[in-house]
């Protein structure tokens, strides 16, 4: 079906459009976040850079720590991801290559998840993580989440891709299943790890309920929190500061999204397919 | 069974076990006794319990501000899906024609997929607030955020604003996955490209749709919890607090647990009346096809 002319500058147009509803809060935020608290408060509103960057940059990282924030938030999801691809890779390896008693019923426990975000259970769990004596570590933001339906499904969907053949030809071999797992699985799957750690990573990066109730102390808690901390501490009217603290709180995951987008997107078309 | 199974009698248990040990721990131990829990008195400080039968649902229901919570969130989920999905879906089907510069389209239009709630917050924090705010500079009203007529507006366009990304990869995948040979047939029929859109693509489009409007209902429910906490606090005057503000404040400010608990169990059931609803209708889809 051939565009007309017409038809090719509609669509930019659109798109032009599209793009910028999502992205004028962030490119706004750039911007207020090199100016100063007079230049933020300039009437009419001034919409180019200000003088005031390297100031605002700095004030809004030794104002609530967020060297340590971020340095939290990171060592967490990135705990977080590697436990839960772990998990996740072995129980997709007894579902998809094992015949055992209950697999069923295993596999009926781990859907259940699904019906069990935090919000639900999180009276006991902050019992329960309060009684390991893990109130306001790394431990109790971290061991909780590493299970995961998602991984698991993902990495089932993806297993049973492979051909059988493979398996049959490495028995043959004399190949034992773990070998197979670590030397023909593994390597098939990179893409559908790399997308995993995209979703896993910024998913807990970005969590802020559990965070919340679970630490107390400046030092224990996480970039997410810090943005609110920042917001209660800087006077209401300067923006520069907060929305420094803002564009510097996005930058990690923003990065890893545009490294990892191809096999982001690839592992998206398996998890969407039935 | 499966010939290209491997035998081992105790591997699978073994390869099962470190998922399962924080499955129980972390998720089915506290789901059970926190609906025990919502049976209970607790007291706040000595944790010593008494049984209550349905006391706390009872005062759950008779509580006028849990009530408006309730309505208030199920309408705001209701709109974040239905405005957030046709959105996304329109974006989707801009981006799947083909044109120069599509690749770098995508990337501009799915990056808020790595954006956090409290980050959106703070951006329309700053758009809406009363002293400066761009957009009360354009409207002429600074009232956004302070008036408890607009404020949960604001977090409602927020909350679309921020699942854009995700709503789109989604779609976008989907979208990839409609076989041309059928709309090609249609062509061939005469369709136009509305009715092709309509009569084949938004067929094949239904499962994911399903699964879109699942997963944008749990996000309004819950993941906007740091959005509102960082926007509105839940103000003015409760107009924006919704069940999961209820339950933070309930049981972390409040430390009301037996009372908090019941509403986990609401919470809970709502999860599984939406789960549910999901099933029968992607089952519906696979008779369909």
């Amino acid at each position: 079906m051939i565009q007309t002319r017409f038809q090719t500058i509609r669509l930019h147009t659109l798109l032009i459009l599209a793009v910028l509803i999502i992205c004028l809060p962030v490119i706004l935020a750039i911007i207020i976040s090199t100016q100063s608290e007079a230049q933020v408060l300039s009437y009419p509103p001034r919409l180019f850079p200000g003088s005031s960057t390297i100031d605002n940059y700095n004030k809004a990282w030794r104002t609530v720590n967020l060297g340590r924030l971020m340095f939290n938030s990171a060592a967490i999801a990135v705990s977080v991801t590697i436990g839960k691809v772990i998990l996740s890779l072995l129980s997709a390896f007894a579902f998809t290559h094992f015949e055992f008693k209950g697999k069923q019923f295993f596999f009926f426990l781990i859907l259940v998840t699904l019906l069990l975000p935090v919000p639900v259970r999180i009276v006991a769990l902050f019992d329960v993580v309060r009684g390991f004596g893990w109130i306001d570590s790394y431990a109790g933001l971290i061991i909780p989440f590493w299970a995961s339906a998602t991984g698991t499904f993902l990495f089932i969907q993806r297993f049973k891709t492979v051909p059988v053949e493979l398996i049959d030809a490495s028995r043959m071999d004399g190949c034992r299943p773990m070998q197979y797992f670590f030397r023909i699985l593994l390597p098939l799957t990179k893409s559908t790890i790399g997308a995993l750690c995209v979703i896993e990573f910024i998913y807990i990066w970005n969590q802020y309920l559990w965070p919340l109730m679970a630490t107390n102390s400046d030092n224990m808690r996480v970039v997410q929190i810090g943005i609110k901390m920042l917001m209660n501490s800087e006077s209401s009217n300067n923006w520069g500061v907060i929305m420094a603290g803002v564009v510097i709180s996005m930058l990690p995951p923003l990065l890893l999204f545009f490294v990892l987008q191809e096999s982001f997107m690839k592992g998206f078309a398996l998890q969407s397919e039935k | 069974m499966k010939s290209s199974s491997f035998k081992n009698p105790l591997l699978p248990y073994v390869l099962l076990m470190p998922t399962f040990l924080i499955l129980v721990v972390f998720l089915f131990y506290p789901a059970f006794e926190t609906f025990r829990l919502s049976l209970f008195k607790v007291h706040p400080y000595s944790g010593a319990e008494r049984f209550a039968g349905f006391y706390n649902f009872r005062k759950i229901f008779t509580n006028p501000e849990y009530l408006s919570s309730f309505w208030r969130s199920l309408i705001f989920a209701i709109i974040v899906v239905i405005i957030g999905l046709m959105f996304s879906l329109f974006v989707a089907v801009l981006l799947n024609q083909k044109a120069r510069g599509m690749k770098l389209y995508r990337s501009f239009l799915i990056w808020p997929y790595a954006l956090s709630p409290a980050i959106a917050g703070a951006l329309f924090n700053f758009l809406f607030n009363p002293a400066n705010g761009l957009i009360g500079y354009f409207t002429g009203v600074r009232t956004w955020l302070t008036d408890s007529s607009t404020a949960m507006l604001i977090i409602i366009i927020a909350a679309v604003w921020k699942n854009l990304g995700y709503n789109i990869v989604f779609y976008l995948t989907a979208l990839r996955n409609v076989p041309t040979s059928a709309l090609e047939a249609a062509a061939i029929d005469g369709a136009g490209p509305v009715r092709r859109f309509f009569s084949i693509t938004f067929t094949y489009l239904s499962p994911i749709t399903f699964f879109l409007m699942v997963m944008n209902t749990t996000y309004a429910y819950f993941a906007s919890f740091g959005l509102i906490d960082v926007l509105t606090e839940g103000g003015p005057a409760g107009s924006t607090q919704i069940l999961i503000y209820q339950l933070y404040k309930d049981f972390f400010v409040h430390s009301k647990i037996g009372y908090a608990a019941a509403e986990s169990l609401i919470l809970f059931l709502l999860v599984v009346g939406i789960t549910m609803l999901q099933f029968q209708t992607t089952e519906k889809k696979v008779h369909y096809q």
